[in-house]
Parts: C-alpha cells; structure tokens; sequence
C-alpha cells in the first residue's frame, strides 16, 4: 500500500500534493519540467464562462515573505478551455480539478455544469475567494448564506464533487464553512490569499494597478494553519489545504492542523520543480518521524489539544 | 530551459550603479537567440523571495560562461551585487524569444537602439549579427557621461553614437534625437530600453523592427499571467489578444504589442 496515498471525494490521489489554481496555468508549462503524472492532482487556473484579459500591469508586487497578485482571473473563456486545454490534459492519469468562476450565479453554474461533463474533469474547486475582481469572486465568499446559496446551485448543476475556496478575508471563516457544508459541499480549499497593499515610495502610489491584490506565500502560512484547525473541528467534509507552502514540514503542518491533501502555490514560481520535489521528501520524512501513513496524521492536533481537555 | 546553480566568476562596478557579473556553468551553452533572459534567484531566502529576470548580455559557449549587466535598483539587485566570487547563484533559463536574426543577410544594416539597462541584451546581438556580415550601427542612451557602459565594446563591432540628456556626452537630448539625425539606410532595428523609449523609437522608424520588453514577473515560465501585454490585435490561430512577455516576448515585432 502506497503511504503517500490519499482519496478524497472524486480524488484518488498517490500522494497529498497538488499544484494550487493559478500558479500552474493549465499545466502545460510545467510538463516542460516534469511528468505531470507525479502530482496527487492537477488543478488548473480559474475558468469563467467568458474569455477575459485580467487587470492590468502591474499585476505583482514581492513582499517580505510573499508575494501580492492581482491577476484579475485572466483565462480564455470555457469554450476554449473545453476545446484545447482540457484535450490536452488528457494524456495524464492525476485527476484534474477545475477552479470555477464567475460574475452572476447563473456564470458560475455555467461553467460547472458544462466543466463537470468532461470526462477528464473530477472535481471543480468554487472561488468564492478571488479579491482581484470587482463582480463575483471574494463577493461570494464573506457572507454565508450568499456563500451556501451559490454552493447549492453549483451543486445542483455538477456532475461531479464540489470543493468550495474560502476566502480568510473574513470574520468569522467557520461560520461560512458550516453553511457551504450544509449546502452541498463535498470539500474546502482554503486558504485563497489575503488582500494587501504595497506602495512605490518613489511614485507614492500603490506598485499594483489594481491597487489592492492577493498575499500569497510563506508569509500567510500561520493564517491558514489556524482557519485549518479551526475549520476542521467543525466539519465533516475535508479539506484541502494551502497557504505558504515552500518545505516537506509544511505538508505535514497542514495535515496535522486537519488537511487531507495540499496545493503549492507561489512555490513554484520560485523553484519549477517545487513539486515533485516536496512529494519525494516526504515519504523520506515520514520515515524519520515514525508515521506509518498520512492520513494518519491528518487533524493529530486538535485530536491531541482536545485529549488534553479531557485531562 | 535549465535550471542550474551557475558560479559567479568575475563581478565589477563598470558605472555608478552598474555591474557586470560572470556566471560559470553549463547552461550557458543552451542560449538560443540573443535577447533571451535568465530568471535568478539571488538567494534562497524570503526577502527577496522571487526570482530577478535579468537580460544575457553575452556568451562564451567554450567557457560556460554568461555575462549580465545590470542596474542595482532595490533589494535583489543590491544583494547580487555584494556577492562574491564563487559564490553560486540558482538560474532558470535561458527563457523566452529572443531577437530574430535569421532574415537579416550579409551586408544588410541594422541600427540597434539601447537605453540605460536595455543596453546589454543589444550586445550580443550586434555580436552575433556581425558574425553574419551585417553593418551594426548602434545608438546608446544614457543620462550623463559618467553612466557609459559597452561603448567601447559596440564600436569593435561598428559605428557607435552615444546620446545623453545633459548633453555632457556625443549628441543632446534621447535617442530619438540621433536616429532623426541618421544618414545610413538600414533594412530592420532592434530596441530595447524604458517604456517611453520604445514607444518614441517605434514611432520614428518606419523599417521593420523588433522591441524587447520588461515586466514585474512571477513565474518567467508563461504560468502565472503577471507578466501580460496586449496583443495589437488577435492572434490569428489562438484567438488570444494578449501575449505573455516572459515566454511569447520579452522580443516582439514593433507593432505587434501595445506599449
Ligand atoms: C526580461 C527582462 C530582462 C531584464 N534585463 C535586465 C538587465 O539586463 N539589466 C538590468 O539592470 N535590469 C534588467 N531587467 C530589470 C530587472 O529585472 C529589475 O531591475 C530587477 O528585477 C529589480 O530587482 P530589485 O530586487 O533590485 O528591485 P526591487 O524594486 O526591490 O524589486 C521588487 C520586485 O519588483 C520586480 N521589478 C522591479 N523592477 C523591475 C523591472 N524593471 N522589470 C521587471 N521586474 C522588476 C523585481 O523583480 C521584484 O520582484 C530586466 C527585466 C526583464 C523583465
Ligand atoms: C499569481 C497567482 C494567481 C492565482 N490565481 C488563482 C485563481 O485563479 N483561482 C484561485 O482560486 N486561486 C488563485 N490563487 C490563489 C492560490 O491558488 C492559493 O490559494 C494562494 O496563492 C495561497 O497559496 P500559496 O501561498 O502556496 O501561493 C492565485 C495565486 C497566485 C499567487
Ligand atoms: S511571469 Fe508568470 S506568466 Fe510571465
């Protein structure tokens, strides 16, 4: 048996790793580095009903630790994405995920309902958490009913397991957890980036054209981990986890906080092989520690707090 | 596409704030076409975290060796600039389209416009178009005299004019100055410098030409979508209105992208 192994509604994945939704394109220039076929899963960059061309440039800003993007959910529309990326995934087994997106709920229903036919498709991952769009994205993701009753509509429409993307820009995340749960969701992603800011001293303006944009990276990895941990108590749905994942020990914090797999996001922009390789220190790790498998260790944590409770 | 650790073999202030620097290591025998970029990460740390995109400035394929010159701007160009030699920095590339030269035949001329940092990529261009038995005219803007970088080395390959803004140095003013002053025919120009730059240069010349561009970057791969431009007008085949600089540029035909 495969220790790396995990299997998620709709996933069976040979190891917990993926790269996370707009940090991998739709895998294509990745596949230039390695065989896709070694990632737990693939999940691609957002898809909407219409081709769109994103904000404009600057589009990042590096900061301590992290990295701000406010690529405005740029991709070539669902017709294009069904005809060419899509097909082109087809020669690699790892289940693919697709990050759906929209305006209205009636986009996103769209997308999911004609997404979730194909057949290379086995999961959609719902962004109600992207900050970089004026309509849609985060505004589904603050307010719990909104964020259930698109859930419900998603789930309507879909063929197959809907994992909804919490956005941490919020309150009170467990509350919005619980209510997509309540609607239908079969997992969570989370977590999607934190909004900031960054200003030029030389220009005093903001250095991102869309002034605000996303914080992704090392930096928001103890955000993610709480939401985790807390989030997972009250849940009965997995989750995916991400936020700031760079390192073998990361994976295995995410898991202990109550994540059953992982995404990598801005990791790869800094090493394209970020990866394969988190997937083969692992098992070495593993070993090191005495685990005998993953799922294992998923929510150790606040199994081990609430045992002390007891006490 | 590589990704290997490269070995700084010889680094050096050549103008207030400009350094060349020498890295030592296989990958520099894979270069394909001048104007091609490497993708550094200066160091493994969080600050700076992302890769630096910075522009070949030359080739020595028998000795692995590439050369860059750049502008010491903020914090990652701050720290490459104190490393030392031997010190190993990690590079992916080299990436992207670099300038087309194939059309270009013997005899042919071609004027090359650099300005500042936009400098380097041209020089091994005019290398390599020499090589082929074309004419290099070259017109290199700086500030002030004392920011001259590589011209000594452009007029081994041809005729060099140097502009500055103060006039301290060859004719007042910008680049576009020199080339409304320009005598010689030349069949195609290959540019490359700040935004405003390019967009005056593309609008005195009317040969065909190729500009190289620069944006703030994620991945360098053509992943993450931070680096885009806009396409003049849809790619025919793709239907795409946009194109990615890091991996469809940083060179395009003038005229192709909007600047
Ligand atoms: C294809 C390409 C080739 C380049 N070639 C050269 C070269 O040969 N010589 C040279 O001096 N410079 C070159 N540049 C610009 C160089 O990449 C930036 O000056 C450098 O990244 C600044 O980093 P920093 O840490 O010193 O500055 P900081 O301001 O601290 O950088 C912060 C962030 O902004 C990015 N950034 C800042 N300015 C630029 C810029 N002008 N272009 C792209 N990203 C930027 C940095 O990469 C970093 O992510 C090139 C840029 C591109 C896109
Ligand atoms: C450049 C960039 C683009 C992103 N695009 C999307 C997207 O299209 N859809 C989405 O749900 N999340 C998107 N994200 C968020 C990531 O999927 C991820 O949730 C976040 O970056 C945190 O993980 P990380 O710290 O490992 O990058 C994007 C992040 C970055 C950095
Ligand atoms: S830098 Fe990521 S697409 Fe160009």
């Amino acid at each position: 048996m495969n220790r790396l192994e995990v299997n998620l509604p709709g996933l069976v994945m040979k190891n917990p790793v993926m790269p996370a939704s707009g940090c991998f394109g739709f895998g294509q220039e990745y596949a230039k580095f390695y065989d896709l076929n070694r990632l737990g899963a693939i999940c691609v960059k957002a898809v909407t009903v219409e081709r769109r061309s994103g904000n404009p440039t600057p589009r990042v800003a590096e900061t301590p630790g992290g990295m701000l993007n406010a690529i405005g959910l740029q991709n070539p529309g669902l017709e294009h994405v069904l005809q060419h990326e899509l097909p082109w995934l087809e020669k690699y087994e790892s289940p693919i995920i697709v990050n759906v997106a929209g305006n209205l709920p009636e986009d996103y229903m769209e997308v999911a309902r004609e997404i979730s036919k194909v057949k290379n498709v086995n999961a959609i991952e719902l962004n109600i958490s992207c900050p970089n769009v004026k309509e849609g994205g985060i505004a589904f993701g603050t307010n719990a009913q909104t964020a259930a009753d698109l859930t419900e509509k998603v789930k309507s429409v879909s063929k197959v397991p809907v994992y909804v993307k919490l956005s941490p820009n919020v309150t009170d995340i467990v509350e919005i957890a619980k209510a997509v749960e309540s609607a239908g969701a079969d997992g969570l992603s989370m977590i999607n980036t934190l909004l900031g800011m960054r200003i030029d001293l030389n220009t005093g303006k903001p250095i991102l054209a869309n002034r605000t944009g996303g914080l992704s990276g090392a930096g928001i990895k103890p955000v993610a981990i709480r939401m985790i941990y807390e989030v997972s108590q009250k849940v009965q749905i997995p989750i995916i986890g991400m936020g700031g994942i760079f390192e073998v020990d990361d994976i295995l914090e995410f898991m202990m906080a109550g994540a059953s797999a992982v995404a990598v996001g801005t990791a790869n922009f800094i090493d394209p092989f970020a990866c394969p390789n988190l997937i083969d220190g692992l098992e070495e790790r593993l070993d090191e520690l005495g685990f005998d498998s993953l799922t294992s260790i998923v929510g150790r944590s606040s199994a081990l707090c609430n045992l002390n409770h007891v006490r | 596409m590589r990704l290997e650790n490269m070995m700084i073999t010889a680094q050096m202030e050549i103008a207030p704030k400009i350094f060349q620097v020498t890295l030592r290591g296989a990958l520099a025998q894979t270069l394909e076409t001048p104007g091609q970029f490497i993708h550094v990460q200066i160091e493994k740390s969080i600050d700076p975290m992302l890769r630096r995109p910075l522009s070949i400035c030359d080739v020595d394929m028998d000795k692995q060796e590439l050369t860059l010159i750049y502008r010491v701007e903020g914090k990652g160009t701050k720290r490459l600039s104190e490393k030392k030699l031997g010190e190993e920095v990690n590079v992916l590339g080299p990436l992207g389209e670099g300038f087309p030269i194939e059309e270009v035949k013997e005899n042919d001329t071609c004027l090359l416009v650099g300005g500042g940092v936009g400098i380097p990529p041209l020089y091994y261009l005019a290398k390599q178009l020499v090589k082929k038995g074309a004419n290099v005219i070259t017109i290199l803007g700086f500030r002030s005299e004392g920011d001259i970088f590589l011209e000594s080395e452009f007029e081994q390959l041809g005729k060099v004019i140097i502009t500055t803004e103060d006039g301290s140095k060859g004719t007042l003013g910008f680049v576009t100055d020199a080339i409304h002053d320009l005598t010689e025919e030349y069949s195609v120009y290959y540019t490359c410098g700040p935004k405003g730059m390019l967009r005056a240069v593309e609008n005195s010349i009317v040969s065909p030409g190729y500009i190289s561009l620069e944006e703030r970057m994620g991945c360098g791969v053509g992943a993450c979508l931070a680096c885009v431009c806009d396409l003049a007008e849809a790619n025919v085949e793709t239907g795409k209105v946009y194109a990615k600089i890091c991996s469809d540029g940083p060179v395009f035909k003038a005229g192709e992208v909007i600047i």
